[in-house]
């Protein structure tokens, strides 16, 4: 009898396991599923794009007019406005994102880190236009006080605007990995007769190395996708240059201009958001690609 | 043969914020001998020997009493006038666990000196070579300077940490149980390099191993409680020690 219960009991719990177990399996499954649907989307509405528009073209024409009434096809403007405004943030974001980890892993005293920490999160959770509006009303007009060659929209100021924006997520990710080194590590270096700053920069951020890199590659993934700052202070004009100080179009942004038009479904028009979406894909795929092979490559020595 | 004197201390005290880790401790440092502390865990020989190199200025709260006199030019080394890097600069340290930093062998053992810099590839590759062959390493790791010093295995990185603390000449080498975390083999190579290394340089072991102790030091001092109870010639000690708790401690009775 006791035996019996102990079976129809044991079973349950079996059953009650496997539920639960399947729960969790389908909600993972889920997202896995959605990822894999936009990817099918993406490459099936640009697979329709490049049946018109050949891969030739997309790579070396230098113009991107798809509205104009001779299009021309040529995705490298929007490519380069993307990577260098980009390249700004990351010029911005580096020195000063390293700067304020140090200051907080290893100078600053516990209550200052408390008031500057939170002051960092607020900085991360303004809305992304009141950073475009500021790029466009503020910080244009000061710096064409000192480049007059600026023009008012431009990649310059966007790009160091996201650059700022970005060094909350860097700080916070790569202070973590700072704070992970072990505190024999560090006086290992004081033993040897090294200063603070030494320390820091000698031996902390070498064996945190991956966690720093893995901070800047989420950074540059932000200011890749970023939209509303480039696409209010940029200029929405695709422009094959390297020249911060005119305007640019990136890729988001692009997207944003068609998407908020009136392209009718099915023309081509339309299926350029497609064939610029799947670009962005690949170009953030790979810089996560490169972040976890930097990962990988850089051992976690501790 | 004339006692020489490396370094003296006198009523040192320590303090961990309001907690006091060391009581009036006097004690002679011979030049070019070895000295070991030993005394059962939480004694305060970590913290006694944390004082010589000024480590505890490292965080705040900790505070210093007393002198332990640097000779021959007479410096106190815990006076708050004096920079304690200037201290770390002339007195190096092995910890407990070896610590190889991130970088190259080369790059590990040459870091005091770029720390103080110098950047003279010739100086650096000299200076190099004689501290790893000065830590019985170089025959090992000389093919392979430029690998990472986490390529290493325990005791070698252990050795690589004791070439870089003798790169910059120190004048006392202090050890904190630098076989405490090593292989038996591994312990009997470092052992032969402490016996070696005291006609060069000055230095001052903690362990725990009472063996150890008797193996590789000239003097010995007891401790307990934060208090220096006994010290003598490590032969003294060890065969006819004058205080009951030391003999206690050494016959394995407590600890
Ligand atoms: N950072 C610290 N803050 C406060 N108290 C400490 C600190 N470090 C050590 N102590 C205390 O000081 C005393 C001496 O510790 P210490 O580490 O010097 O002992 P030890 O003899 O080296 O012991 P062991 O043999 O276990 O390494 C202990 O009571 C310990 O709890
Ligand atoms: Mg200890």
């Amino acid at each position: 009898m006791i035996k019996v219960i102990e079976m129809a009991h044991n079973s349950y719990r079996k059953l009650k396991e496997k539920t639960i177990e399947t729960a969790l399996f389908l909600s993972a499954l889920s997202s896995v599923l959605i990822t894999i649907g936009i990817v099918v989307v993406l490459s099936y509405e640009s697979f329709g794009f490049f049946k018109e528009i050949s891969l030739r073209e997309f790579f070396t024409e230098t113009q991107w007019t798809p509205l104009f009434a001779e299009p021309k096809f040529g995705i490298l403007p929007l490519v380069s406005g993307t990577l260098l405004t980009t390249a700004i943030a990351l010029i911005v974001a580096l020195p000063l994102g390293l700067t304020v980890t140090v200051y907080l892993s290893e100078y600053a005293p516990h209550k200052v880190r408390e008031v500057i920490k939170p002051i960092l999160e607020l900085l991360a959770a303004v809305p992304t236009v009141v950073y475009g509006y500021f790029a466009l009303l503020f910080l244009t007009p000061i710096l064409q006080k000192f480049i007059p060659d600026l023009s008012g929209f431009n990649a310059l100021s966007p790009g160091i605007i996201m650059g700022i924006m970005i060094i909350p997520y860097v700080s916070s990710v790569s202070e973590d990995a700072m704070k992970a080194v072990p505190m024999h590590i560090r006086e290992g270096s004081y033993a040897m007769g090294a200063t603070k700053l030494q320390t820091a920069f000698k031996v902390v951020i070498p064996s945190a190395f991956s966690g720093i890199a893995a901070a800047f590659i989420i950074g540059i993934s932000r200011a890749i996708g970023e939209t509303m700052v480039v696409a209010i202070a940029a200029g929405g004009m695709p422009n094959l240059t390297a020249n911060p100080l005119e305007p640019v179009q990136t890729l988001t942004a692009y997207i944003v201009q068609v998407s908020l038009g009136d392209a009718p479904h099915g023309t081509v028009e339309y299926k350029t958001i497609f064939a610029a979406g799947i670009t962005l894909f690949f170009m953030t795929l790979g810089f996560n690609i490169l972040g976890f092979w930097l990962r990988k490559r850089i051992r976690e020595v501790y | 043969m004339v006692k020489e004197l490396k370094a003296e201390v006198k009523k040192l005290n320590f303090y961990y914020g309001g907690v006091q880790a060391l009581k009036e401790i006097n004690l002679p440092i011979e030049r070019r001998k070895v000295s070991a502390l030993i005394g059962p865990s939480g004694c305060g020989k970590t913290t006694f020997l944390r004082c010589f190199n000024r480590m505890h200025d490292l965080y705040p709260h900790n505070r210093y009493e007393g002198e332990i006199t640097l000779y021959p030019d007479n410096i106190n080394i815990i006076s708050p006038e004096i920079d304690p890097i200037e201290i770390r600069m002339q007195i190096s340290m092995v910890f407990q666990k070896p610590n190889p930093f991130p970088k190259s062998i080369y790059e590990n053992v040459a870091y005091g000196l770029r720390v103080r810099g110098t950047s003279k590839r010739a100086v650096l590759d000299e200076k190099v070579e004689k501290s790893l062959r000065g830590a019985a390493l170089w025959d090992e790791v000389k093919d392979r300077l430029h690998h990472l010093a986490f390529d290493l295995s325990g005791g070698q990185q252990q050795r690589l940490c004791i070439a870089r603390a003798l790169a910059t000449d120190p004048r006392i080498l202090l050890f904190d149980e630098p076989t405490s975390a090593l292989d038996p083999t591994a312990t009997s190579k470092i052992e032969e390099l402490i016996i070696q290394l005291k006609d060069e340089v000055t230095i001052i072991i903690v362990t725990h191993n009472m063996q150890q102790a008797a193996r590789v030091s000239d003097y010995t001092a007891f401790m307990y409680l934060g208090e220096i109870v006994e010290y003598d010639k490590t032969d003294r000690i060890f065969t006819a020690p004058s205080n009951k708790l030391t003999e206690e401690y050494i016959t394995g009775r407590f600890g």
